[in-house]
């Protein structure tokens, strides 16, 4: 099962370290993370997103809830909750293909960021499955580069991950 | 208010932290903090010979004491020498707190004289490190870093301090914060009164209970109160190696240690039991043997400060995160307040059917070792000096053969008397950790038992013995051979004996002894055994090494059998099988 675990920790040096450290050490695998300062300095946000069954899952909150700079966690998975990655693409456009990809930039609701005579740059948010199509969209020999920030997600409704 | 150096505020947020000792081992990063302490009187320190030996002593002294160890170490090799030490600290959940030396912080990073990245090269092996960036921190990180160590589940904690936040021209107001708080930690407490309730159902409602108690118990203070629920019960109890003398091991309600070197019956009984009451013990590898085979009628309580260390290999039908003080005194107020007993007749069937199996493999109802032979045996040596001692010794142990022959035979009724490195298996610790354990306790019998193997690991601290004059006895079953690994390969690999043997090449431990100033007593005749040891012991003023040829072809058993056994398949003698 793929979950996402959304992490309230120390912005400390180290704290992060830790994490992944815990991750390597225990045998359990990180399909991607995100980590930025919140509101208040002091505290970090991270999500990661992992893979497993429920008993790992649940071995992998109680290990993470061990670490002395994680403050509080919380399964977004196990709740309705909302989750985004950004993707920036540079992508091969000249001709008729400009118009092309910019229709397929319409329909995922992306927005063309940057332009040559020979490239755009597109920048799409959403769930990594729309990233996934939006990529097959366009077409292996267009793209350049791609980079993904991998997910952030919050849950939905009232309930809030503070200290 | 007081202005301080680094390395002043340092020793003094020790002091006020209470410290008493630290062991270490000076080097350039850390003579600013040196110099603090030779300039202060508060806190003695002990001049170890090796890093290694440092973390180990400081580790008995905390096993034995219940507070935590302190440890002094330089930069670079001075921190990866500690590295092992800490690492047996980790395993067994002891307090500690390390401090390091660290190159300037404006050098951390470019590969300067003696820079190792301390935080990185422990940080699987601590509860919490910290950096120090500048001196004003150090007496919160100070009062932090013993707070972490030893409250929840205990660990070690490094410090590592850069020289130039020790630098003595700098100075800072000081002040030691009284307490701590952290948002981010905060240890188990009490336990939850309904999971406690249903526990006390389940365990009445028992026909075949086995407490099973470990390290935990010991560390969090709970030995009285386990004693007084078994007893209160009737119900039998094992100790895991990490909780020998959590209970009695003289009582008859003790059915030994369980586990791969655990007794027949304790194995058995836990194959057996219909309800399993798991306390401060985690379902070690070594105790479970293979996991789906575990146990496979019993229901389990389990009661552990630490949530992770709960359901993670053998699923918990009750558990309940708390300290074994609080948990084990809320159940005995409730067992008190009930009505309802346990079910006598099915306890006493229970009991007979124990009692049947010590009668029939039981290590404590018959020697199970030859007591005809010529050769001293192992077992033997360690009953003797059981009955010397009275029971009442601290007993350190390295890790091997003689190690199961010490957790077996020598009966702890106290606990935090028997100190060994059981979840790491560290060779080298025994003499370190006496050392430890005889500074805090100056009065009382302080014996290691080692191997010819271990006993070389750390043996230079023979020479911190001398120096501080602390007179343990240094138990050596020389069996002239790396005895457990020689064991394996008998039993695994067709008898060869890849490496596990020293060819004649092993030293004269009397005449080393006696070149650190120590006595030395050898014992290779079995008619002499009892009579040397008895003069051996009688000596209180000096270090006696005393060095006794064993049966060299002795294996330990019962032992589990490996790979994919439940807990009662055990070899039980070379050809004896359950
Ligand atoms: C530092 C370290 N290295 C290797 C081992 C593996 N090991 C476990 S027991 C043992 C043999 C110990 O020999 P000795 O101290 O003579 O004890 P004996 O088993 O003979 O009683 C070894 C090598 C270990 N536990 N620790
Ligand atoms: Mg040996």
């Amino acid at each position: 099962m793929r979950r996402i675990i959304s992490v309230l920790m120390e912005n400390e040096p180290g704290a992060l370290s830790r994490v992944v450290g815990l991750f390597s050490q225990r045998g359990y695998n990180i399909e991607s993370l995100t980590v930025a300062p919140t509101e208040d300095a002091t505290l970090s946000r991270l999500t990661l997103v992992t893979i497993g069954d429920d008993h790992k899952i649940e071995q992998v909150t109680k290990n993470l809830n061990k670490l002395i700079d994680v403050v509080k966690l919380v399964d977004l998975t196990e709740g309705s909750h909302i989750e985004r990655e950004l993707l920036l693409v540079k992508v091969r456009a000249s001709g008729a293909q400009r118009d092309e990809i910019k229709r397929s930039v319409d329909i995922f609701r992306g927005q063309i960021v940057d332009v040559t005579s020979n490239m755009y740059t597109v920048q799409v948010a959403g769930t990594g499955e729309k990233l996934d199509a939006f990529l097959q969209a366009l077409g292996e020999h267009t793209i350049m580069e791609v980079v993904r920030s991998g997910v952030s997600g919050i849950a939905r409704g009232e309930k809030v991950l503070s200290v | 208010m007081e202005l301080l150096s680094g390395g002043d505020m340092l020793v003094r947020a020790l002091q006020d932290e209470g410290v008493e000792l630290i062991f270490g081992y000076p080097g350039g990063s850390a003579l600013h903090i040196y110099d603090a302490i030779f300039r202060q009187k508060g806190i003695k320190h002990v001049l170890v010979r090796h890093e290694q030996g440092a973390t180990h002593a400081a580790d008995g002294y905390a096993r034995s004491t219940g507070k935590a160890g302190v440890v002094l170490v330089t930069s670079g090799p001075g921190a990866t020498n500690a590295i092992t030490g800490i690492a047996t600290a980790y395993m067994d959940s002891i307090p500690m707190v390390v401090i390091s030396g660290q190159v300037p912080s404006d050098k951390i990073g470019e590969d300067a004289f003696q820079e190792t990245d301390m935080v990185g090269c422990s940080r699987p092996i601590v509860k919490h490190s910290f950096l120090v960036k500048n001196a004003e921190e150090i007496p919160e990180i100070v009062k932090k870093a013993f707070y972490i160590a030893s409250t929840g589940r205990p660990g070690p904690v490094v410090i590592d301090v850069p020289k130039d936040v020790t630098n003595p021209a700098d100075r800072f107001p000081y002040r030691f914060p009284e307490k701590v708080r952290m948002r981010s930690y905060t240890p188990a407490g009490k336990g939850h009164s309904g999971q406690i309730r249903k526990a006390v159902a389940l365990l009445l409602s028992a026909k075949r209970p086995v407490i099973y108690a470990g390290g935990g118990v010991v560390q969090g203070g709970g030995a009285e109160l386990l004693t007084e629920l078994a007893q209160r019960l009737n119900y039998p109890v094992t100790n895991t190696l990490m909780g020998l003398g959590a209970y009695p091991g003289s009582d008859k309600r003790f059915l030994g240690m369980l586990g791969m070197h655990g007794t027949f019956e304790a194995n058995t009984a836990m194959h057996h039991a219909d309800v399993i009451l798991a306390v401060g013990a985690r379902f070690d590898d070594r105790v479970t043997n293979t996991p789906n085979k575990f146990c496979p009628g019993a229901k389990i309580i389990h009661i552990d400060v630490d949530p992770a260390s709960i359901s993670k290999t053998i699923v918990a039908d009750v558990p309940i995160v708390g300290t074994v003080q609080s948990v084990l005194g809320e159940m005995l107020e409730m067992l008190k307040s009930s009505d309802e007993q346990p079910d006598q007749s099915a306890i006493v069937d229970w009991w007979r059917q124990i009692d049947d199996w010590r009668e029939r493999h039981g290590i404590y109802t018959a020697p199970r070792y030859r007591t005809d032979g010529a050769l001293i045996m192992p077992q033997e040596v360690i009953r003797a000096v059981y009955d010397i001692t009275e029971g009442d010794a601290f007993v350190t142990s390295d890790v091997g053969q003689h190690q199961m022959f010490a957790a077996q035979y020598y009966l702890f009724d106290k606990p935090r008397r028997w100190i060994n490195s059981g979840g790491l298996g560290t060779m080298g610790f025994g003499l370190p950790a006496a050392l430890g354990v005889k500074i805090a306790h100056p009065d009382k019998e302080v014996v290691c038992v080692t191997g010819e193997g271990s006993i070389q690991m750390c043996i230079q601290e023979l020479s911190t013995a001398t120096q501080y004059h602390l007179p343990v006895k240094i138990l050596c079953l020389n069996n002239q051979a790396l005895g457990m690994v020689k064991q394996w390969q008998e039993m695994q690999y067709e008898g060869r004996l890849s490496n596990s043997v020293y060819e004649e090449s092993l030293p004269d431990f009397v005449k080393l002894a006696e070149a650190y100033g120590h006595l030395g007593v050898k014992i290779d005749r079995r008619e002499e055994l009892h009579d040397k040891l008895q003069e051996a012991f009688a000596i209180k003023d000096r270090t006696v090494f005393i060095d006794v040829y064993v049966d060299p072809s002795e294996h330990v058993y019962p032992m589990q059998v490996m790979p994919n056994g439940s807990m009662r398949d055990m070899w039980l003698s070379k050809t004896e099988r359950t």
